[in-house]
């Protein structure tokens, strides 16, 4: 099937993008990433721990750029100006690499993004010639507003980082969905598959997650959970579903030739 | 040569007078590392680490890629 998901001119095969945080070790990022299936995968950007044993292999030793679409984020970042600096170090430190992900977070407490700083610093990215997915709340206004800006993708929360709850406004994201014609990705909030498989059968373009595989029990076999989850729910909404009928049974055998007493 | 007071991710820290971007990150043991440099706000690109020398008061940020969401 010829359905690849284009980001910025770029055809993907995965619609599952990941994160690399929260695991135990190297390996088991390695591992989940690729049980994932992911192309585009994202890394945040640090100071370098100094004194740190200059032996120690590097995230992009682990997971090289020449592989995977690396995705640097700006977590953590609760300004617009933070969130700038840290991408332009990003881009210098991928090799003049452009595809960013954009996050300005409001408070430490609930991670939820700062729609204004993310906005501004939005403005200054595109400006710069970054290629900006953002994250967002699912607020379809602003949702809009950042397409209109030239954000590449846009996207909103299921639901609070790192929180596992799931898809809690359906409804707000078919909205965006209505209004925004770049990718729509929804980015936190996933706990399992079947919230990830929710989310591409509503329609949305892909889905971005990171604790949903680092924080499960085994997170290699979420991994390959998500990617089949993210895969059925792409295949059950271009294969359109039946409509819910409420209160009207339907046999999904023949009604004729049955054997019965009472009938002839 | 005077010494100069520099702040490496927010660190401060003593270098000689002369000291140029690269080697200064060749003392950190990054030189052969993947890292992006800024200094006093504004990225020095790698292609600069040889040539650029440090000044006293320079505020420097030297940055990785870490595991993140």
């Amino acid at each position: 099937m010829n359905d690849k998901l284009v980001i910025a001119g770029k055809n993907y095969a995965s619609r599952l993008m990941v994160g690399t945080g929260k695991y135990k070790d190297f390996a088991e990022t390695k591992a989940a990433v690729e049980a994932s299936g992911s192309e585009i995968i994202t890394v945040a950007i640090r100071r370098s721990n100094i004194g740190q044993n200059p032996d120690e292999p590097s995230l992009l030793e682990i997971l090289p750029p020449s592989k995977y679409t690396l995705l640097p984020n700006t977590a953590g970042c609760y300004t617009a100006d933070d969130a700038v600096r840290t991408l332009r170090l990003a881009r210098e430190l991928l090799d003049g690499h452009s595809l960013v992900k954009l996050e300005v977070l409001g408070d430490p407490q609930s991670l939820y993004p700062n729609v204004i700083e993310t906005v501004a610093a939005a403005k200054t990215l595109v400006a710069e010639g970054f290629q900006v997915m953002v994250y967002t709340s699912d607020d379809p206004i602003i949702a809009k507003q950042l397409e209109d800006i030239g954000c590449v993708a846009i996207m909103p929360l299921a639901s609070l980082i790192g929180s596992g709850m799931g898809i809690l406004n359906p409804w707000n994201l078919q909205l965006i969905m209505e209004r925004v014609q770049v990718p729509v990705i929804v980015d936190a909030g996933v706990g399992t598959a079947s919230d990830a498989a929710i989310a591409m059968e509503l329609g949305c373009d892909g889905v971005l997650m990171n604790t949903a595989i680092a924080g499960a029990q085994q997170p290699v076999l979420m991994a390959s959970a998500m990617k089949q989850a993210v895969e059925a729910g792409r295949s059950a909404f271009l294969a359109g579903r039946m409509p819910k009928k409420l209160y009207s049974a339907s046999p999904s055998s023949p009604m004729a030739g049955i054997i019965a007493s009472t009938r002839n | 040569m005077k010494a100069i007071t520099v702040s490496i991710n927010g660190a401060a820290r003593q270098l000689p007078g002369s000291t140029s971007v690269a080697a200064l990150i060749g003392e950190m043991g990054l030189a052969d590392k993947r890292i992006a440099l800024e200094r006093n706000g504004e990225i020095v690109p790698r292609s600069l680490f040889a040539t650029e020398q440090l000044a006293d008061g320079d505020r420097l940020e030297v940055v990785v890629a870490v595991g993140g969401g």
